[in-house]
């Protein structure tokens, strides 16, 4: 009975969406306030409704109802109940169930923290959301419905995929959709703001909290994936540009896009239509990662049960948001006036090469993913793209970012000038060249050319952004009041930049003074590697709640110091029959220890993978500094500020371009 | 011509010569590293290009995995069911490689005809078949049949 409760909350939900997505919008453009004033309380019961159905679906995991098809199938009665509840989102009908759920949210969320916006932009706003919402929730209705039932009942589940049973992946669907998601609201911000021939700085103002909201939940959950695929998978690796990896990535970087370019919006009152296609192509982004990850087109953990009328459902909702969304702004776009100028050497200039930068990697990195899928359509062979190429376009685009990013921020809006330039970054620039060579040869006693302008350009970066902040600050009566006085956005951003260095850095000594050893070992057998004496102790069995284990065990020590005892396991799944590895990790900020098991070779040997890896942990490390940096800016006072402001203005009267 | 026109013409050259540079060199590393797939009866047929990395997939012959004891050397032979052929190995195999199991492998070819594998790619799953694989049983069951029907 409750699941069925359940379907019809979601069905009911998708039929306010629809009205939601309606009702508003007819308003605006007619001047009727009745049907403007509908769209918020339609998100909220929407939300409601949809907090319902996932609620109920959460309870038949809790409870073991195997008679509802999508738990019998992703659950069982010996699965610890942690993982029960996350087995919600651990499968196709469940991951988009709380996708439209997660979208509800953010209308309500949208619709709670926009009081002070003219109520037809929110209406439109909601309106452009609750469209969006009918699309993926008829998806999840008339596709993959996760209240189906079972008939009859079966005596048990057939179990998470075991893959999926560990804490990062608990979190990383959630993070990852709230990201996704979330840049439904800035295109939906950007869709109104074309509809109601809005376009100003007001408009870029408002988006801007949203976008970074939904960019920090981005960063995160591909973190969470990427540290994820490091623990779990057994390889060491963090990251392989996967073609789902890419699909998470591609919005990323059109997303890093995006913010730099509304700020250029927000101030300058410049770059406006550029933007709006950002937003535009960030969200498509993000459906086309839907489309790949989901539609069976390619291979990996990520893709469920293919069935092809979701992979043509998904394309189709792709195609009308594509084409629907470009022709509104073929439409509007020329009424938009540009009104900003600038010299050549200015901020604005800065912020177009990034803009440029980041848009020409997420095209190599577009058509690396989507080239073999295109020939396979075509039947024209089956060709893979290797990490090869990626690494081979992307690299050479992120140096240049970098070293712009060091500039940047320091630059002025509208003209700067070598001479005052050079003055403050020459010390930068010494020290950077300094060090780059210093620090890695210090540390490892070996270099190559790419360590060091990897080192180089990461050292630039944090020197420049501790120049920026001196700068700003020693005008004021003393150092710390000038420190106290700089708003909580810059010290984001600077945060944000901050994150990028280290997570160069982290990248860069990992992946150059990373040692690895893949051997048999007895019992007894013992591998020096990276100074660290690796001793095989044995193997001995353990079990879990619905797995049994064999665990090796190695002890790890110094020059005679003890350092780590690492536990590897390889376990056996009892439900689905599948093998799993669990690498045993001694996590540090300086190293990580790394053992993997393989396969036993008779005679008591194992094959053992052994991995010494330097500043790996620095790589997920500063994209934790880039989210709390995206947090602080976030929560910039300014954002709230604007709202009293605009409490007393009349809602019809534009709000002024430049800044307090 | 005003002072912005000039501005915005150099940064829109700039702009454009650079987009224009970074897609020649993409495509010129995408045409390096693409791999192309063969099926085992492609390779016996001597399809396969010598002194480049491409990818193979079949099923794992039953039988076939042999071991050297002292080292990680393994070797093992893949068909669709018409051709076979042998592929060696120096690794940790991935958890769910096993014979009867539909694999890709990523290597070059040695002068006697085997596969030197760098990679073995058994995915996910264990009733999952990669599709590059299914797609090879499927021509060499229909090329088999043709053949049988010639002669």
């Amino acid at each position: 009975m409750l699941p069925e409760l359940g379907n019809f909350a979601l069905i009911l939900a998708m039929t306010i969406a629809l009205a939601q997505g309606i009702v508003p919008l007819v308003g605006a453009a007619r001047g009727i306030p009745g049907w403007v004033a509908f769209a918020r309380p339609a998100a909220w019961v929407q939300f409601l409704l949809l907090i319902i159905s996932f609620s109920i679906l959460t309870y038949a995991f809790v409870v073991n109802d195997f008679s509802v098809a999508y738990v019998a199938n992703h659950s069982n009665s010996a699965l610890p109940l942690m993982y029960r509840i996350s087995a919600v989102w651990g499968g196709h009908e469940g991951s988009l169930l709380l996708w439209v759920m997660l979208m509800a949210g953010w209308s309500t969320a949208v619709g709670l923290f926009s009081k002070r916006l003219p109520p037809e932009m929110v209406a439109r706003v909601l309106a452009v959301m609750g469209l969006l919402g009918v699309g993926f929730a008829s998806f999840v209705v008339f596709t993959s419905n996760p209240f189906d039932r079972y008939f009859p009942a079966p005596m048990d589940g057939r179990d998470l995929n075991p893959m999926l049973q560990d804490f990062g992946l608990i979190v990383h669907p959630p993070m990852l959709y709230m990201g996704y998601v979330g840049f439904s609201v800035a295109f939906a911000f950007a869709i109104a703001a074309l509809l109601g021939g809005r376009l100003d700085a007001a408009w870029a103002r408002w988006s801007r909290p949203w976008t970074i909201v939904a960019w920090l939940f981005l960063t995160l959950g591909i973190s969470l994936g990427s540290w994820w695929a490091y623990y779990e998978l057994g390889w060491g690796g963090w990251w392989f540009w996967d073609p789902v990896e890419n699909a998470s990535f591609l919005p990323w970087l059109v997303g890093t896009a995006l913010m730099h370019s509304l700020a250029v919006s927000e101030k300058r009152s410049t770059f406006k239509g550029w933007t709006v296609l950002l937003a535009i192509f960030a969200f498509s982004l993000c459906l086309l990662g839907t489309f790949l990850v989901r539609s069976g087109v390619l291979t990996s953990v990520h893709a469920f049960a293919s069935d092809p009328t979701r992979g043509v459902y998904v394309l189709l909702l792709l195609g009308i948001v594509v084409g629907v969304s470009l022709v509104i702004y073929a439409w509007r776009a020329p009424q938009v006036k540009s009104a900003g100028n600038f010299a050549l050497l200015s901020r604005e200039t800065f912020l177009l090469g990034n803009n440029v930068l980041l848009v020409v990697a997420t095209a190599t990195i577009l058509i690396g993913t989507i080239y073999p899928l295109i020939l396979d359509a075509l039947d024209l062979g089956k060709i893979s793209v290797g990490p090869p190429y990626f690494n081979a376009v992307f690299v050479p685009l992120m140096i240049p970012l970098v070293i712009a990013l060091g500039i940047g921020p320091l630059s002025r809006w509208k003209q700067d000038s070598f001479e005052r330039l050079g003055k403050i970054l020459r010390f930068a620039l010494l020290i950077s060249l300094i060090l780059g060579v210093l620090w890695p040869w210090m540390l490892f006693g070996q270099l190559d050319f790419m360590v060091i302008v990897g080192a180089t350009i990461s050292i630039w970066l944090v020197c420049s952004i501790l120049l920026d902040l001196f700068y700003r600050s020693r005008h004021k009566a003393s150092l710390w009041k000038g420190l106290t006085s700089q708003s909580l956005s810059y010290y984001g951003m600077s945060m944000a930049h901050l994150g990028v260095a280290v997570t160069v850095i982290g990248i860069t000594f990992s992946s150059y003074y990373s040692l690895e050893k893949d051997l048999r070992m007895a019992p007894g057998d013992q591998l020096e590697l990276g100074g660290y004496l690796f001793h095989f102790d044995g193997v001995r069995d353990n079990h879990g709640p619905n797995y049994t284990a064999t665990e090796g065990v190695v002890t790890v020590t110094k020059n005679g110091e003890p350092v780590a005892t690492l536990y590897s396991q390889k376990r056996n799944y009892t439900v689905q029959q599948m093998p799993m590895t669990e690498a045993g990790i001694d996590p540090g900020l300086f190293r990580d220890l790394y053992i993997a098991m393989g396969e036993p070779l008779g005679d008591d040997g194992w094959a053992m993978r052994i991995y010494y890896k330097p500043f790996i942990r620095w790589i997920w490390l500063g994209s934790l500094f880039m989210v709390f940096g995206g947090i602080l800016a976030a929560s910039d006072r300014r954002y709230r500020l604007m709202e009293k402001r605009k409490a007393g203005l009349n809602t019809d009267a534009k709000l002024a371009v430049q800044e307090s | 011509m005003r002072p912005k026109q000039r501005n915005r013409l150099i940064l829109a050259i700039v702009i454009v010569l650079f987009v224009a540079i970074s897609a020649v060199l993409a495509l010129t590393a995408l045409q390096e590293n693409i791999n192309l797939f063969y099926s085992p009866t492609m390779i016996a047929n001597g399809e396969a290009p010598q002194g480049r990395l491409f990818r193979a997939g079949g099923m794992v012959s039953d039988g076939s995995v042999q071991r050297d004891p002292e080292s990680l050397e393994i070797s093992f032979k893949l068909n669709d069911e018409v051709n076979e052929i042998l592929v060696k190995y120096t690794g940790i195999l991935p958890d769910l490689f096993r014979e009867g199991q539909g694999i890709v492998v990523q290597g070059k070819l040695a002068p006697d005809g085997a596969v030197m594998a760098t990679e073995v790619l058994a995915k996910h799953d264990e009733n999952y078949m990669p599709p590059e694989v299914e797609h090879a049983l499927e021509t060499a069951k229909k090329m088999g049949v043709a053949n049988a029907g010639k002669e």
